[in-house]
């Protein structure tokens, strides 16, 4: 048995890419040792800015023989058949041996493969490990054509046993393995030799290395906690930062300092962007006052001083990026949420769709013509909409982009702006995944669907749909967005009219940017600036595409440019992103147990643009389909069915009259009518009524009749009236069962 | 108190001091290239002379023209021209990053006492279609210097590569002395008879600078400039590599560089007035890139890229 200790010691590595590349150096590493029969009991990888670190335990000294059989040609076969085996099993005639098979008596080559020495094997491994090594970003240096992440220095090689240690010798590109290595950059004392594992990982405690990142992580976490707690504080916990930071240190020290008084009036959270962003650090949080009033910098070395220097410097770039921040803070404010909006004219939100501020446009219309669907106030609902991009041209947003929304819930409360307002300003870019939460307030909702459904018909429009893997606009993750602010909040709306409303807004967008002349251009922006009805923007896009064929530009249809062609046009645009959203839809509620066969099934029934209906109707009927009557029901729809097609082929006649009771023959045929006729009200009522679950329940009694339907009466009567009196009663079936789904699109 | 015996006093100490160390570590101390450039990577010592086999190390400060970072002055670290300290080697040395560490010695960092880092930075230039991988150094959580492996300039496979340093010497020397606003910088010597600050020398010139960059320079000229050079680059690069008049091979690549500079300023200065759409932004900076690009084709095929 013997242990192997591995250390490729470089320039920095980003601290991004170390704790991937320390899983990656021992899956490889191991994963290589294994292939060539170099087995192994444990391993373990670390990571330092400066290093990676594999230690392998209990490894086989030596490989073991292996002797395989190879199955030649048979005995007598032709000279050139057995020397071509020979060749490619390697071996010798000697080495062959006779047996018997199925075919008569054959050759076997026997090929001996002698174990190989760990050493040996690991030599190689590493070798292709360090040339292959599958960082995210490599590079070159000096003359060299060996790829590492950053200039590699030197290999550390050792595989050690009960008698000592011995180098792995290794040659890559001019970089000769050996057995030392060297500690801090500042604070060790030099190169150093190791003999094992323990030895390398004391020897660099003791030149200031802490080899494994979890410990560091822990030792900062540990130091920042208890410092913030001495002057009872609360560190913000950010575990990416912590990673982030334990990445780049060797030797961590935690130094705690304070935020200058004038800074304390910032929001916090900028603050803590602000530290976080450019410099590190942790933000500190007094829990008396709510604000953060220290930060916590995380140095790499001790210093004779107790890191006052180190502190002091930093606190002095901390004093320079906050004035930055003040300053950004305090001109937004003195500019109005209008003006801030303004603005946005000079931001292009997408070439062929213009501005942000026209984008704001469409947004406020979509939010005013949504808002009472979601039991928004209108008039809040378009004036949030119309700041709610507003802080995009505040000087602290344009410094940190992952404020926006925040920053404008700020500006909107300081503006005295109604609370709904402000929290719209915040709240209308969720739900951003997942399992993001989903906003419930009205007016946040109104806002926030408008925002999406804008983006969607846009891109829409553009003709910049999702293809494959590709989603450069996140435009799937802007659908389950309504999908989720439609589900979660129980809205009741057709979207196909907020997505009217939407393609139009857009089309006239688009209009005004490609258009031929500022003339074009300036109606379709007057009508996008003011839009009360859809028709009449629907009658200047028309207008427009007219001029544009005068004038030679590309049109917007291929049609006739009147009134009703262009609104098929918008009506296969309605079609083709509604499709898109029953995808999203289809991904959604399979999680959620309902299949794609049952959300089918409710996709055809009217109104399945309404998305809580059809999510109502989806939900009962699974449930139903889960149940012993509803999966009886369907088979006999299915034989109602089978034969109604059947029989409809073999006449060439749609079995679509009104049966007749007065045609039945038997006592079972006459309960079916009676049944039908009943239940057949009830479902009607349910469903008028939005009640799934009394629809399924009447559905449920239908399901003995029909089965005894079935089972006592034979459909192909020989008097022709009757058949086709119960032709038609199959019908009746059929058709009672598609007021509630269309049940041939059913699996089962 | 090492540090405070070593410590440099003014602007021009750093500068100079910096001069004498890369000078002792065998580099060329060059002058700053007599063009406006937007930073040091710009200078042919750079972008060109990293390209081919021949080894090359030299240094130099560069006043480096950035127009939309004008402030006219009040900003305590913004300046629309500041001066940048660049380093080239290539072959980059096996030591660069020791190297560079008794750079900062040289000017006073005592490194017992101050907690150095390099960061994660990687380094694009697209108007140079260059990019390389390294670091911005840390000093005390200030970002002190760019330290770069080259990979590629001008489209081009850095072969060997060249290590190349920059330190942004205003906000260096402002941390090493200590001085908060730029202006304040003492640029000669405090004691001297005429005691000079930054803002004695800088100051008017970043406000006259400042308003003509941001209002008065005329759009209409700077686009037939932005053309002109175009032009003129093509022209030059379209020249019979042998010259007619003394028999000799002589191909103009650095000629056609300064072209190519000139472009890409011009271009800062229409980004400045606010005249270029985010459109029409890429268009002209691929409109640079191809412009060095044919330069380096052409200094390529000279003796100061290794060919024969």
């Amino acid at each position: 048995m013997a242990d192997l200790l591995l250390e490729l010691f470089s320039e920095e590595i980003p601290a991004r890419m170390q704790k991937r590349a320390a899983e990656d150096f021992k899956k490889v590493v191991t994963n290589g040792l294994v292939d060539a029969g170099v087995t192994y009991e444990s391993a373990a990888a670390f990571v330092t800015p400066r290093r990676l670190t594999l230690s392998v335990t209990g490894l086989v000294e030596k490989s073991p023989d292996v002797v395989e059989e190879r199955k030649g040609p048979r005995v007598g076969a032709p000279d050139k058949a057995i020397e071509g085996f020979l060749r490619g099993a390697g071996v010798t005639r000697e080495d062959l041996v006779t047996r018997d098979d199925k075919k008569g008596e054959i050759y076997v080559a026997i090929i001996e493969r002698p174990g190989r020495l760990a050493a040996d094997v690991i030599a190689e491994v590493v070798e292709t490990t360090v040339r292959n090594f599958p960082w995210p970003k490599s590079m070159r240096w000096g003359t060299g054509s060996l790829r590492w992440v950053r200039p590699l220095h030197s290999i550390l090689s050792i595989l050690s046993n009960k008698e000592g240690a011995l180098i792995v010798p290794i040659e890559i590109d001019g970089i000769v393995s050996g057995d030392t290595t060297e500690g801090h950059r500042f604070m060790g004392a030099g190169r150093f030799a190791v003999t094992s594992f323990e030895d390398y990982e004391a020897k660099l405690k003791a030149n200031f290395v802490m080899l494994d990142p979890v410990e560091r992580a822990d030792v900062i976490w540990h130091a920042a906690t208890n410092a913030a707690f001495a002057v009872g504080m609360t560190v913000v916990e950010d575990k990416a930062l912590l990673a982030e930071v334990a990445g780049l240190v060797e030797w961590p020290v935690v130094l705690m300092g304070d935020i200058a008084e004038d800074f304390l009036g910032l929001p916090p959270e900028v603050l803590t962007a602000s530290m976080r962003e450019h410099q590190k650090f942790f933000s500190v949080r007094n829990p008396k006052t709510e604000r953060v009033e220290k930060f916590i910098i995380v140095a790499n070395r001790e210093t004779a001083d107790q890191g006052a220097t180190i502190l002091a410097g930093n606190q002095k770039v901390l004093f320079a990026r906050l004035s930055d921040a003040k300053f950004f803070w305090e001109n937004d404010l003195r500019v109005s949420l209008d003006d801030m909006a303004a603005k946005l004219s000079n931001v292009t939100f997408h070439n062929k769709l213009g501005t942000q501020a026209e984008r704001v446009e469409r947004i406020a219309a979509l939010a005013r013509e949504i808002a009472p669907m979601v039991g928004a106030d209108a008039d809040l609902a378009f004036q949030a909409a119309k700041i709610a991009k507003a802080d995009l041209s505040s000087e602290m947003v344009y410094e940190f982009p992952e404020l926006q929304g925040l920053m404008g819930r700020y500006y909107a409360q300081h503006a005295g702006l109604p609370q709904e307002v402000a929290n719209a300003y915040e709240q209308h870019y969720s739900p951003l995944g997942p399992s993001d939460d989903v906003p419930s307030e009205p007016v946040s909702v109104a806002v926030a669907l408008a925002d999406k459904i804008d983006t969607l018909a846009g891109f829409w429009a553009i003709d910049e749909k999702p293809t494959g893997s590709k989603d450069p606009f996140a435009l799937r993750r802007a659908a389950l967005g309504v999908l989720r602010l439609v589900l979660d909040n129980e809205v009741r709306t057709s979207l196909n009219k907020s997505f009217r409303l939407a393609f139009v807004l857009n089309r006239l967008g688009i209009l005004s940017q490609n258009a031929y002349s500022d003339g074009i251009g300036g109606l379709a922006t007057m009508r996008l600036k003011q839009i009360a009805d859809i028709e009449f923007g629907i009658k200047i896009i028309c207008a427009v595409d007219g001029i544009l064929i005068l004038v030679n530009e590309e049109r917007l249809s291929n049609n006739n440019n009147t009134v009703a062609s262009m609104d098929e046009n918008f009506r296969n645009d309605e079609i083709d992103l509604l499709s898109f959203f029953h995808d999203r839809l289809k991904v959604y509620l399979k999680d959620k147990g309902v299949s794609h066969d049952v959300i089918d099934a409710c996709l055809e029934m009217p109104n399945n643009d309404d998305l809580t209906l059809l999510v109502n109707r989806a939900n009962a009927l699974q449930e139903f389909m889960n149940s012993d009557d509803g999966a009886n029901l369907l088979q006999g729809y299915k034989r109602a069915a089978n034969i109604l097609k059947a029989e409809e082929k073999k006449d060439g006649v749609a079995y679509e009259g009104e049966p007749d009771v007065k045609f039945a023959t038997d006592d079972v045929e006459r309960a079916l009518f009676a049944v039908l006729e009943v239940e057949g009200g009830a479902i009607s009522t349910a469903i008028e009524a939005e009640d799934f679950a009394a629809a399924m329940a009447a559905l449920a009694r239908l399901r003995q009749p029909i089965d005894a339907f079935f089972e006592g009466i034979q459909v192909n009567a020989d008097s022709a009236i009757v058949r086709r009196n119960r032709l038609c009663l199959l019908n009746r079936i059929r058709e009672i069962m598609h007021r509630v789904a269309i049940f041939s699109k059913l699996q089962g | 108190m090492t540090e405070a015996i070593n410590k440099p006093r003014c602007f021009q100490e750093i500068l100079m001091r910096l001069q004498a160390y890369w000078a002792a570590q065998g580099c060329a101390i060059l002058q700053p290239y007599d063009m406006e450039v937007g930073a040091g990577t710009f200078h042919p010592a750079t972008t060109l002379r990293s390209l081919g086999s021949k080894p090359w190390a030299a240094a130099y400060a560069q006043p480096s023209r950035r127009p939309t970072d004008g402030r006219y002055g009040e900003n305590p670290n913004r300046l629309q021209h500041y001066y940048q300290y660049q380093v080239i080697i290539k072959p980059s040395p096996p030591d660069l990053q020791a190297l560079y560490l008794g750079s900062l010695v040289a000017i006073g960092v005592d490194m017992d006492l101050h907690d150095i880092r390099f960061v994660e930075d990687d380094w694009e230039s697209p108007t140079l279609g260059a990019w390389g991988l390294g670091w911005e150094v840390w000093c005390d959580g200030m970002e002190v210097s760019q330290f770069t492996y080259f990979q590629q300039v001008a489209g081009m496979d850095c072969k060997p590569v060249s290590g190349e340093l920059t330190y942004g010497l205003e906000r260096l020397a402002m941390y090493i002395l200590g001085v908060d606003h730029v202006m304040d910088m003492p640029f000669n010597d405090p004691d001297a008879p005429i005691a000079l600050t930054y803002g004695d020398v800088f100051l008017q010139t970043e406000q006259e600078y400042s308003r003509w960059n941001f209002d008065v320079v005329d759009t209409d000229m700077l686009l037939k400039h932005f053309e002109d050079a175009e032009a003129e680059c093509a022209r030059i690069l379209a020249q019979l590599a042998d010259d007619p008049k003394t028999g000799r091979k002589i191909i103009m690549a650095h000629p056609a560089y300064d072209q190519a500079i000139k472009a890409s300023h011009v271009f800062n200065l229409l980004d400045a007035r606010g005249v270029i759409s985010v459109t029409e932004r890429q268009a002209y900076i691929g409109r640079v890139r191809a412009l060095t690009k044919a330069c380096a084709d052409a200094f390529m095929l000279t003796k100061a890229a290794g060919a024969a």
